[in-house]
């Protein structure tokens, strides 16, 4: 494997951003990084800055007022990158289906690589979800084609 | 002349070529203690090398045409800086030559609209006001100890600087602190500040920009223990020993303190700094008074 593939594959740094969400999946994800599951030893960091950022962790529906924030931050981070959409209203709006105000999952707004579903989804599937945007990442860095 | 066939000529070459490299190992030695403080595994020792190579190899987004340039100067002047400690020369073009590298990431930081990092920018040059008159302070007294500013003429000086200067060695503690972005005083580049400052002062770097900010700061935490090493210059590994504890104790305070406002940082830097080197120059006059 080559040098930078290897750096990415064990540095990915993801941004956090809460588009609406009850805050369960962002509890699961800020558990993720305790002592208990501690993806820090996998050198995953919870960075706040999208410039600095590898992978784009969303949770909650897209709704009208915050898809500009959402594709703002997702057009600031630099390639490679990957998305993952966390909890069953970023996969498809859930509860939230055919309300008025939002616009159901997050894909409706970004790209996204990888979803994990769950209300709220569980800290050892959203490590799980970051394991397989690496395998994007990876791909990309060796130069395939993705979509 | 310099004499090529001796090979302790070439020891300080080395130094500087490892310089980032022995940083790089340190941050990594930093994240490792750090989690093991907190009863996590932490990232393998080798972490902050991947982190360098990754972001290298990122788009990079660049805020001004000036930043990459400052971003080199940055790592640069750090070096140049270990380059001086190395070489034995003068402690105070050391302390201008670090602040020159500092300066150069104040002026990256300042050269975009973004409020986080001209916050961050602020920040920092207050923490440059908070550290730098303790840090000449500890040069002078050091040069009132060995009659000259030279690194060298420490090396001459038998005694280890320690046992007559423990109090301004006490005083570089919050300098290390400040330098080193460590809490309480991290106040311009906090790691942990997500929703107060972002990233602060490194907010408008990415890419291989941030790679070099990022070697330059390991390069500075390496001159940093190292100056610190030399208060027990005559044995550089008592001096190691000696830097590492400090290294330790810093890991303590930073992880057993939050992050305090810029004014408790300078007003504890100047009180505690002026006052513990003062004291100490003071006895050393009183002692001289006394015994001749």
């Amino acid at each position: 494997m080559k040098t930078m593939t290897k750096a990415r594959l064990k540095s990915p740094w993801v941004l956090h951003f809460d588009c609406g969400s009850c805050n369960g999946c962002d509890i699961e994800i800020l558990a993720a990084l305790t002592p208990k599951f501690d993806v820090e030893r996998f050198g995953i960091v919870n960075i706040g800055d999208p410039k600095h950022a590898d992978v784009l962790l969303v949770t909650g529906p897209a709704n009208k007022r915050n898809q500009r924030v959402l594709k703002n931050l997702f057009d600031q981070m630099p390639q490679p990158k990957a998305v993952i959409a966390i909890g069953e209203c970023a996969c498809s709006g859930a509860i939230f289906h055919n309300c008025p105000n939002t616009l159901g999952g997050v894909d409706n707004v970004i790209p996204v690589d990888v979803y994990v579903p769950g209300c709220a989804a569980r800290p050892e599937s959203i490590v799980d979800g970051v394991v397989l945007a690496l395998q994007k990442l990876q791909k990309v860095s060796e130069g395939e084609k993705v979509d | 002349m310099v004499d090529l066939t001796n090979p302790y000529t070439y020891v300080p070459v080395v130094l500087v070529i490892l310089a980032p490299v022995i940083g790089g190992l340190l941050m990594g030695i930093d994240r490792k203690l750090t989690a093991r403080m907190q009863s996590r595994m932490g990232p393998p020792i080798t972490q902050p090398f991947y982190d360098a190579i990754k972001l290298w190899g990122k788009e990079p987004f660049i805020a001004s045409k000036i930043q990459p340039v400052l971003a080199f100067g940055y790592f640069g002047f750090s070096l140049a800086a270990f380059a001086l400690l190395a070489f034995g020369q003068d402690i105070l073009l050391l302390i201008f030559t670090m602040a020159i590298a500092d300066l150069c990431l104040i002026v990256a930081a300042f050269n975009s609209k973004s409020t986080y990092s001209n916050l961050g920018a602020r920040r920092e040059l207050l923490g440059m006001m908070s550290y730098e008159p303790v840090l000449l302070l500890a040069a002078i007294s050091i040069s009132f100890v060995t009659g000259n500013f030279m690194v060298g003429g420490i090396f001459q000086f038998e005694t280890p600087l320690l046992t007559i200067l423990p109090l301004t060695f006490l005083a570089m503690i919050p300098v290390l602190v400040i330098d080193m972005k460590k809490s309480p005083f991290d106040v311009s580049a906090s790691s942990h500040a997500h929703q107060e400052l972002v990233r602060g002062i490194y907010t408008e770097f990415s890419g291989y920009t941030l790679a070099m900010v990022e070697l330059g700061h390991w390069t500075r935490v390496a001159l940093l223990l190292g100056f610190m090493s030399l208060f027990w210059a005559p044995n550089l590994i008592i001096g190691t020993a000696l830097a590492f504890m400090l290294f330790f104790i810093v890991l303590v305070i930073d992880n057993s303190y939050p992050r305090l406002d810029w004014k408790t940082m300078v007003k504890t830097t100047w009180v505690v700094g002026f006052l513990l080197i003062l004291a100490n120059i003071v006895g050393l006059v009183a002692r001289l008074v006394i015994f001749s």
